[in-house]
């Protein structure tokens, strides 16, 4: 937990095989999420607060650990 | 002892009439990796944990009924008003056969809850790296739902629950770090 990076991204991706004789198009890319509380460690003192009111909608009092999440297939959806 | 009070956690709006929904949501309800499973879990496991922890697991048991009561509410909106025909279109036939629209603890696929989806080891790392992992699983489910979700105002409650899910990791996470730290050794923050 001690090295953990400062800076870090919330989605991967990689590309699954996708052979000749598999019967549906391909997926493309495939996504998984890592949010931030994999990163960050104990939580250190004194980090940015959103206001109370904003806390209360965004589900953390933290910007650190906020992760919005979309469906990251929709953009293929027909 | 418990207080309660007479309001949801975050508000629940469902704008759209699709019991579909009503189902998939039913996994987070009574599913192994839903809300009961884990009060029931941390509500329980509390009690053989070393002290520095347990008003932890306290806190977040309390909370998930919490969200189960928000589940609870998403379910009864999507499904109070269908008709027979409707919750069999919605694959919920089996359900209205045996409750009518009233809810009950089973998973998306109709499997009624089990204790047995739960453990408590009695093992401190153990415990709480079950935790954790529940924890996760039930951030991944709600990411699924909100995959499967059309209705923006039903998906804003569910991104409030699956933020929810990653500060109670992200502590239980930290209690594991109070717990390997060294005994009587002297730390300053």
């Amino acid at each position: 937990m001690e090295n953990h990076p400062k800076t870090f991204t919330k989605v991967k991706s990689y590309v699954p095989f996708h052979g000749p004789c598999d019967p549906c198009p391909p997926i493309g890319r495939k996504y998984y999420r890592t949010p931030p509380n994999l990163y960050v460690g104990f939580q250190q003192p004194s980090l940015p607060q959103f206001s109370p009111a904003e806390a209360l909608m965004k589900g953390t009092l933290w910007p650190v650990f906020y992760d919005f999440y979309e469906n990251p297939y929709k953009k293929r959806r027909v | 002892m418990w207080t309660y009070e007479k309001k949801l956690q975050y508000p629940v709006k469902v704008s759209t009439c699709n019991p579909t929904l009503a189902k998939f949501l039913m996994e987070q309800y009574g599913g192994a990796d839903g809300e009961l499973a884990a009060a029931l879990r941390y509500l329980n496991q509390r009690y053989t944990i070393p002290e520095k922890v347990i008003g932890l697991l306290t806190d977040i048991g309390t909370e998930e009924f919490a969200h189960l009561e928000m589940i609870a509410t998403m379910i009864y909106k999507l499904t109070k008003d269908a008709t027979p025909d409707q919750l069999r279109e919605a694959g919920l036939g089996e359900h209205y056969v045996a409750h009518d629209s009233a809810l009950f603890y089973s998973n998306a696929a109709g499997v009624p809850f089990t204790a047995a989806y739960i453990q408590a080891k009695g093992d401190p790392i153990a415990d709480l790296y079950e935790d954790i992992a529940a924890e996760e699983k039930a951030r991944a489910t709600y990411q699924w739902i909100i995959d499967m979700s059309d209705d923006p105002d039903l998906n804003d409650s569910l991104r409030f629950l699956r933020e929810r899910e990653i500060i109670h990791s992200q502590r239980f996470r930290e209690a594991v770090e109070i717990l390997k730290e060294e005994r009587d050794r002297k730390k300053v923050f």
